[in-house]
């Protein structure tokens, strides 16, 4: 298919204002101008709706395919949501408005969703205070990374590292280190964190430790309770990574059991799009002594009940948006949480865990299931013994997409051989999960009778499988650098 | 329940295939110590009821104002072709492009949005795009200290004051030397800035126009840097960028720009999406997702994502980032966007932009007292100096519904009386007369 550039018409124009400009010469100096045009398509409306319907019609998503991609929780996305952030009361907003003085009162409706929005999210899981600002999973465990050394500055402790254990999502260990400190890694035993483990990394430089709960391996971290213990010991603080929040809704708050510190991803446990790869949104919860670190600004309600914008907050870290954070995102998570309410999101957390444990009990005698017992939302499987036949678990990815499924997660997580991670969702009908069951042992049957016609997989989509190692090393990343290594 | 289909019998069935009693059975590990201590939670509600709730709070907030609102974000033109492209369910119920063969669609969109920027920036290589303008400048500087293994930072007090917060914020654990060069009314001082450049400095950060709305040449500033081995950071405003001198031009190593105004809403400040674009030289500290093109197994063109020894996934702490997401939606956004105005409709648009803030300033500076705070050439927003302080003027004029722009004091002491005004290709010749006759009035 021809790039949106190959079909530009030199002179082709969509949409123009209506009004020609003066000649922007004019206004600015020559010396100030640019020289080369700047290349942009010449293209009609039609057309482009065209290349982009074309181009939607080569990927999967959840509106047209399962999904079971373990750790990104791809549930259905009520469609409602999408209207409401559409609203022109929210999206006309300029979001300096509130900034001004006198100016909160044009902008009341916004103010109360963050600040309900924020009050839910305090009792979903059991922490004192949200802010909703960041921009992302990852980015709330930058933001939480950041007010954990904001604290133990501030309390005068010389505290460099943060643990993470083996099993830990790449952004746990990436985003404690952007926030300036040293990582070290906690081995597991059995699939979870082992407290013998951890005693022998645990000293007075250890600033936190980042759990993910239910953890990367769709297990339950029984050990928690004395995990807490010993990080109160050293002054150490404990950071939930909400990945996985989808899996305890109800069953377990975050703060109740001792954690100091987490992020949400709403994309996730809230069912917000996840867009391609964004835009999520983070927000980071946090128990009472941490409050003060949180960042600006942070809403707040009068005696009157009009809502503001507080940034008297000098323990601050700071800003780590530019304003609200993803705002429509929010608006999106909150109109869900408001449909489903209690009852609804208890029942998130147990058919999300139903599903994923009778998938896992169809396929046990199957397929090698390194930790097997009963699993929360997810669990992960091993394609290592089927690797002695030559078909990996890159293969069954591959093989699933020919049966129109969306493949699981796989290489992840890290300490897994061979790791197939499968995540269902709660939203997921028993037929299509049948099927899917069905399709997945079909190919086993394959891989027994067959190993390499594997290996051809996936046949049915625009391309087979790709060259990988010619894309880093040609590195032809725009049009341009196409043409120049055509003239070449 | 919403959005949960099983039927009670189905229930039954998976609990008989699992060998449990009840679903609790499934939680059995979680022990009544860890139980919530409360989970009060209003209950759910109708689609309808849900509707109506939001209604009401989105007529809470008042959008028949009329604004000069800008700082670094503005109310342009959406085409309506964006809404309806972006909402097939391909696209937004997907999510990062691991399996590139059930991907293709977002896949060359962003390999199309790479080029479309490369272009629009002049530098070469570009990558998905990041949270937004102000994380992009912060990613940006990182990128400089690894590329120099340098720590001094020297940025221009004209950076929009918003990104330079959210700097101070994300560097204060890191033991970068941060030198602000303070603009003198409005105006980049080339001279401190030039004087601050030594061989320690990592990077220099401006902007392009500047917060102020004055349009720079930093070629002598960048040619400088280059020579005391630094890297240069320049912040853009993406729609003026059909008509001025590009960073490339300028011979900048790393432009970031703030992509809200190619098609996106305002939306009470997100989401947005942070630009990125550098010099081959340091593609490979470039965070975030980067797709290039390749062929597949039977020699047919596909893209795929590439370079991912820099990611998380794979380096962990040693990433050149923790990004992991690219705000995929918005860069898609952006993208459309600029395919629908096109070469014509952006250059046509950056000029409208122009003449509305040439005309309102105009009419303004012909108010007695009211003075463009620098006699320099402006874009579409511009600096005054008001006889009285700005924050007095603002709420006056607010009250009855027309936002003259944003209080320069807020992030400037010492420009109290300063008052930055924004104009788009929306801005009507109506309300620019309208705005001046009650500014006029509120000084009289």
């Amino acid at each position: 298919m021809k790039t949106i550039f190959e079909k530009s018409v030199p002179g082709r124009a969509a949409c123009l204002p209506d009004r020609p400009e003066q000649y922007a010469g004019a206004y600015i100096p020559a010396s100030l101008m640019r020289e080369s045009f700047a290349g942009l398509p010449e293209v009609s409306e039609l057309d482009v709706v065209r290349h982009f319907t074309e181009l939607s019609r080569k990927n999967f998503g959840v509106d047209g395919n399962f999904y079971p991609l373990g750790s990104c929780t791809m549930k259905y996305n009520p469609k409602f949501t999408e209207a409401v952030a559409a609203m022109p009361g929210f999206t006309r907003l300029h979001p300096v408005l509130p900034q001004l003085k006198g100016a909160g009162r044009l902008c009341q409706g916004a103010l109360e969703v963050m600040y309900e929005m924020e009050r839910h999210l305090c009792e979903i899981t059991g922490m004192s205070a949200f802010t909703l600002h960041p921009m992302a999973g990852a980015h709330g465990e930058l933001t939480g990374a950041m007010i954990i050394a904001a604290y133990h500055k501030d309390k005068g402790h010389k505290k460099t590292k943060i643990l993470c254990p083996d099993s830990a999502h790449g952004t746990n260990p990436a985003s404690a280190s952007i926030a300036g400190f040293e990582v070290v890694n906690v081995p597991s035993k059995d699939g979870i964190v082992d407290p013998a483990e951890l005693a022998k990394v645990l000293d007075d430089e250890v600033a936190a430790l980042m759990m993910t709960m239910p953890n990367t391996l769709g297990l339950f971290e029984s050990h928690l309770p004395e995990i807490v213990a010993m990080l109160r010991e050293k002054d150490a603080l404990l950071y939930y990574d909400g990945a996985n929040l989808n899996a305890i809704l109800g069953k377990m708050r975050v703060g109740d059991a001792g954690f100091d510190v987490m992020h949400i991803n709403l994309h996730k446990t809230f069912a917000t799009p996840h867009g391609g790869g964004g835009p999520g949104a983070g927000p980071v919860g946090v128990c009472e002594k941490l409050a003060p670190y949180l960042p600006v600004s942070r809403v707040a309600k009068m005696e009157d009940g009009q809502f503001f914008l507080d940034y008297d907050y000098p323990k601050s870290i700071g800003y780590v948006s530019p304003f609200y954070g993803n705002f429509g995102v929010t608006l999106k998570a909150y109109a869900y949480i408001l449909r489903l309410g209690r009852e609804g999101l208890i029942r998130v957390s147990e058919n999300a865990v139903l599903a994923a444990n009778y998938i896992r009990k169809r396929l046990e005698d199957r397929l090698h299931i390194p930790f097997n017992r009963t699993c929360m939302h997810e669990f992960v499987a091993s394609a290592s013994e089927l690797a002695k036949k030559g078909v990996h678990a890159l293969d069954l990815a591959k093989a699933l997409l020919d049966k129109g499924h969306h493949s699981p997660t796989v290489y992840f997580p890290l300490i897994v051989k061979e790791a197939v991670m499968i995540e269902p969702t709660e939203t997921e009908s028993l037929e299509t999960i049948d099927q899917f069951i069905d399709d997945l042992l079909a190919i086993l049957d394959q891989a027994e009778a067959d190993p390499a016609s594997l290996h051809d997989a996936p046949l049915t989509t625009p391309v087979s499988r790709l060259d990988e190692t010619k894309a880093a090393r040609d590195m032809v990343l725009t049009q341009d650098m196409l043409e120049d290594s055509r003239g070449l | 329940m919403p959005f949960v289909p099983h039927i009670d019998s189905q229930v039954r069935r998976m609990l008989d295939v699992i060998g449990a009693a009840s679903v609790d059975e499934l939680f059995a590990d979680i022990h009544p110590e860890l139980r919530p201590k409360s989970f009060d939670l209003p209950s759910g509600k109708s689609e309808m009821a849900v509707m109506a709730q939001m209604e009401a709070l989105s007529r809470k907030n008042d959008t028949h104002l009329v604004s000069f609102l800008g700082a670094g974000f503005y109310d342009h033109h959406i085409p309506s072709a964006i809404d309806a492209l972006c909402s097939r369910g391909e696209f937004y119920t997907a999510y990062t492009p691991y399996q590139p063969e059930a991907s293709q669609g977002t896949l060359q969109a962003i390999f199309e949005f790479q080029t479309a920027i490369a272009r629009l920036l002049g530098l070469p290589c570009v990558n998905a795009g990041v949270y937004d303008g102000g994380s992009a400048l912060f990613e940006a500087a990182m990128m400089a200290v690894r590329h120099t293994k340098r720590r001094k930072m020297v940025i221009c007090g004209a950076v929009n004051p918003i990104y330079r917060v959210m700097f101070s914020s994300y560097t204060s654990n890191l033991n970068l030397d941060l030198v602000t060069v303070p603009a003198r009314d409005g105006a980049t001082d080339f001279k401190a800035l030039t004087a601050a450049l030594d061989e320690n400095t990592a990077a220099v950060l401006v902007q392009n126009p500047n917060f102020f709305g004055f349009i720079e040449d930093y070629t002598a500033l960048f040619a400088t840097a280059k020579a005391k081995g630094a890297v240069s950071i320049v912040s853009v405003y993406p729609v003026l960028q059909a008509l001025l001198k590009t960073p490339g031009e300028m011979g900048a190593d790393i432009c970031v720009a703030e992509g809200q105004s190619l098609g996106l809403p305002l939306s009470f400040g997100g989401p947005y999406l942070g630009l990125m674009a550098c010099t081959k030289g340091m593609i490979r500290q470039l965070p975030g997702r980067i797709v290039g093109r390749t062929v597949d197994r039977l020699g047919r063109p596909g893209f795929v994502l590439t370079l991912q020894a820099r990611e998380q996934h794979i380096r962990r702490q040693k990433a050149t980032s923790n990004i992991c997401s690219n705000q995929a939606l918005c860069a898609l956004r952006a993208l459309m966007y600029l395919c629908l105005v096109g070469e014509r409709g952006l250059k046509r648009t950056a000029g409208l932009c122009l003449e509305q803030a040439h005309k309102a300033a105009a009419r303004l500076t012909a108010i007695p007292g009211v003075k463009l705070m620098q006699d320099k050439p402006f874009g579409n927003e511009f600096a005054l100096t008001l006889p009285q302080s700005a924050y007095g003027v603002i709420d006056r004029l607010t009250a009855r519904g027309y936002v003259p722009g944003f209080p320069l004091g807020r992030y400037y002491p010492g420009l109290e009386s300063g008052l930055l005004v924004a104009c788009t290709e929306k801005t009507t010749d109506e309300n620019i007369g309208i705005m001046a006759e009650m500014l006029k009035g509120s000084l009289a």
